[in-house]
């Protein structure tokens, strides 16, 4: 008998807890890039955009046409195509975004109670779009590369572990381009004031369809880095939803700090969780913390209180 | 005896009368529509078949090849004379794969279509959601689910499932092979609801009847996208794991079960609806060579193939490995659908048994299927010949265990329909309509 056998509580497998943190770092990745996108939104234009989800899905379908194509239709190689997908999809889903923004949000002057309905109803015309014209089958896009990564338990994809180093790559150039660059100034001038912002000749009509895109282009982003772990569906857009607005609410809607903390907090949690105990138990214990943060400290853990 | 009123043959033979039709029929019916016309019918009315389908959500894929089966098993009926003299007029209805909207669609088939029947839809959620509506709106329900629900005593007089077996004989027959060549101590994947219920429950009791035993069981909610966190559960000591998954995730499923076994895995024996509709040679796949699999009906021809097969197949539109003829990526779920193809030919026995007029004989149709008990292998039954249970409303037929050998399934065992069969737990004839 070791003295471990005396603990009131059994340890976890060691194989056990590597699969949940190793799921929950994938996982933690690609919900800071989406949650990102949805923070930054409503950061800046104070729209709380219910169709994120959406826009996932759609950088993940756009991302099975173009591979499609290029893959099927021309003979390439699936890298290619792959890189393409990774370029283009989130450019076309950050144009539709844009239009959008210009279509309807622009013309409810951004009033936030009319925009989450706005966004519910854009939400149901994409995805019934999506429905559409490309079907209800979960097709599969193939990865541009595979290798297989041993662990002393099991093996684990190494396409997996190259997301999370993506995801890391493209958060530190989102972080560059608001901090260091010119539009990243303007941005969080508009964010401040966007009055004054607008006195000083800012164009934020402008600042804020781009905005709009940028955000609807991250969560394209992290569709297409997981489309071929996952598989392209019209209905995938509802689980990036709800943990994104679960980071933002933790994070902070706004902070972009937050956002990130709170990604590598729910992704590894719900991926141990999972792992050790049930996924339904995960988002129990997530949406519960929800619920606490609401109630003790409603602007977040890393929010600005509202003035 | 009504096995012999059961027998659509029967019936074609009874045909020859009137002008040769079933010669047409014998010589590759449906090449020649409008021949056999309707002229012998007092009323050419369309008998109405209200359709349920997966067309969306995540039973879309087998709704698809429900459709096309449906069609297919429409067109040859209506080409040789259809039911009674009518035509039958196939109303479908998305179902969207979800449990009210299908008692929604249950409905409309009632009210606004006014079917003479409901057929349809495979997930058993949704069977379970749609029969209470059936019932109260004594409209019979035709049922292509496997579900043990209808057998189980579950459901009610108008439900009837005569065109596929239940999960409960499915699993009961698989378990003494999957006993003897594979291994004792197995572990369980199946989906968090009734159709998985079903596989745990009664696998388990299975099995242990052959001296093994369940180690492990590992319920998966239905709209999981990623399944690596559920693998490191699989015990070490394991030596059959057994894996039965449905819904738009079933690739994923599959491929990380290969990136996380590796080369050194335990014995798989897997239900074919964790790959309907799914090319066996997709990439990620390659790990499933030498696995085996349950197949209702083997999806690849093989050299044994029955010119009932034969038939079957290009009447659906399927090649000889199971995908589409007209894009070999489509892969069909050939081990369910012919179950659509089977029942809506019993219905047509069942109709023209109880000489169905219209909506008032609908209680004269549902004695008449009752009082089946034998379905021979046919064109109306290429899967094979079933035996029917009239008390439970429930088919019972041969099933088959493939092995995955160069990237295709290769029927392995064939078992008896005996094999299949259990006590009844349910009489449904004992009750008022």
């Amino acid at each position: 008998m070791d003295l471990l056998s005396y603990l009131p509580f059994t340890l976890p497998h060691p194989a056990l807890l590597l699969a949940g943190v190793l799921e929950g770092t994938v996982l933690a990745a690609v919900l800071a890039l989406t949650a990102l996108g949805l923070s930054i939104v409503f950061g800046i234009m104070r729209v709380v955009n219910v169709a994120h989800g959406e826009f996932y899905m759609l950088g993940a379908v756009l991302a099975w046409f173009i591979t499609h194509t290029i893959t099927g239709a021309v003979g390439g190689p699936p890298w290619l195509g792959f890189a393409v997908a990774l370029i283009v999809a989130p450019l076309i889903v950050a144009a539709i975004a844009a239009t959008t923004d210009w279509l309807i949000l622009k013309r409810l002057n951004y009033d936030p109670e009319a925009t989450i309905v706005a966004t519910i109803g854009i939400l149901y015309i994409l995805q019934q779009l999506a429905l559409t014209f490309y079907g209800p089958d979960a097709r599969p896009v193939e990865a541009p590369f595979d290798f297989r990564v041993q662990t002393p338990y099991f093996g684990y994809s190494g396409y997996k572990l190259c997301v999370v180093g993506a995801a890391i790559l493209l958060m530190l150039v989102v972080w560059l381009v608001l901090t260091r660059t010119k539009i990243g100034f303007v941005m969080r001038a508009t964010q401040y004031d966007s009055e004054t912002a607008q006195a000083f000749g800012i164009p934020v009509d402008k600042v804020y369809a781009g905005v709009f895109a940028l955000g609807a282009g991250l969560a394209a982003i992290g569709a297409v880095l997981i489309v071929p772990i996952q598989q392209a569906h019209y209905l995938m857009g509802g689980d990036p939803l709800l943990l994104s607005f679960i980071v933002v609410i933790l994070g902070g809607l706004g902070s972009l700090k937050g956002t990130l903390v709170a990604a590598i907090f729910i992704g590894l949690s719900d991926g141990i969780i999972s792992t050790l105990y049930e996924p339904t138990l995960a988002k129990i214990l997530a949406t519960l913390l929800v619920a606490m943060v609401l109630v003790f400290r409603p602007q977040g853990l890393f929010g600005a209180r509202a003035a | 005896m009504a096995s012999a009123d059961g027998n659509d043959m029967t019936k074609l033979d009874r045909r020859t009368v009137l002008g040769g039709a079933a010669l047409l029929a014998a010589s590759g019916s449906g090449l020649l529509p409008g021949l056999s016309g309707y002229a012998q019918a007092q009323s050419s009315a369309p008998i109405k078949i209200g359709f349920q389908v997966h067309r969306t959500g995540i039973g879309a894929a087998y709704g698809r090849w429900y459709d096309r089966t449906t069609k297919a098993a429409a067109k040859l009926i209506n080409d040789t004379g259809g039911i009674n003299g009518r035509p039958i007029e196939i109303v479908a209805e998305d179902d969207g794969t979800d449990p009210k909207r299908g008692a929604e669609v249950i409905e409309k088939f009632a009210t606004k279509h006014e079917c003479d029947v409901a057929f349809g839809t495979l997930f058993s959620h949704v069977v379970i959601g749609s029969a209470p509506r059936a019932g109260e709106l004594k409209l019979p329900y035709f049922v292509v689910s496997e579900g043990h629900h209808v057998a189980s005593g579950m459901l009610n007089r108008y439900t009837l499932q005569p065109g596929i077996t239940d999960v409960k004989s499915q699993v009961q027959s698989m378990a003494p092979w999957v006993a003897d060549n594979l291994g004792k101590k197995v572990t369980m994947i199946y989906p968090d609801f009734a159709f998985g219920h079903d596989h745990r429950d009664y696998f388990s009791e299975a099995i242990e009847r052959q001296g093994g035993n369940v180690i492990s069981k590992i319920a998966i909610p239905p709209r999981e996208t990623s399944f690596f966190k559920y693998l490191p559960k699989i015990p070490k000591e394991t030596e059959v794991l057994y894996h039965v998954m449905v819904g738009p995730g079933v690739l994923t499923f599959v491929k990380e079960m290969g990136e996380y076994f590796g080369d050194k895995r335990p014995e798989i024996f897997g239900f074919i609806d964790s790959l309907e509709a799914v090319d066996i040679t997709s990439p990620g796949l390659e790990f499933l060579e030498g696995s085996h699999f349950w197949e209702g009906y083997p999806r690849y021809a093989g050299p044994d193939q029955t010119e009932h097969d034969k038939f079957y197949r290009a009447a659906v539109g399927v090649d000889n490995n199971g995908a589409s003829l007209s894009d070999p990526k489509d892969v069909s779920t050939y081990a369910h659908m012919f179950g659509c193809w089977e029942t809506l030919h019993i219905l047509k026995a069942g109709m023209e048994a109880a000489d169905y007029k219209g909506p008032k004989d609908r209680q004269a149709l549902i004695e008449a299927v009752e009082n089946m008990d034998v379905f021979p292998e046919s064109r109306a039954h290429p899967q094979g010949s079933k035996l029917f249970n009239g008390r439970t409303h429930q088919a019972f037929a041969h099933q088959h265990i493939s092995k995955v050998e160069g990237g295709k399934l290769v029927p392995v065992h064939k078992t008896s329909i005996f094999d299949t069969y259990y006590e009844d737990e349910v009489d449904y004839t004992k009750m008022s309509f």
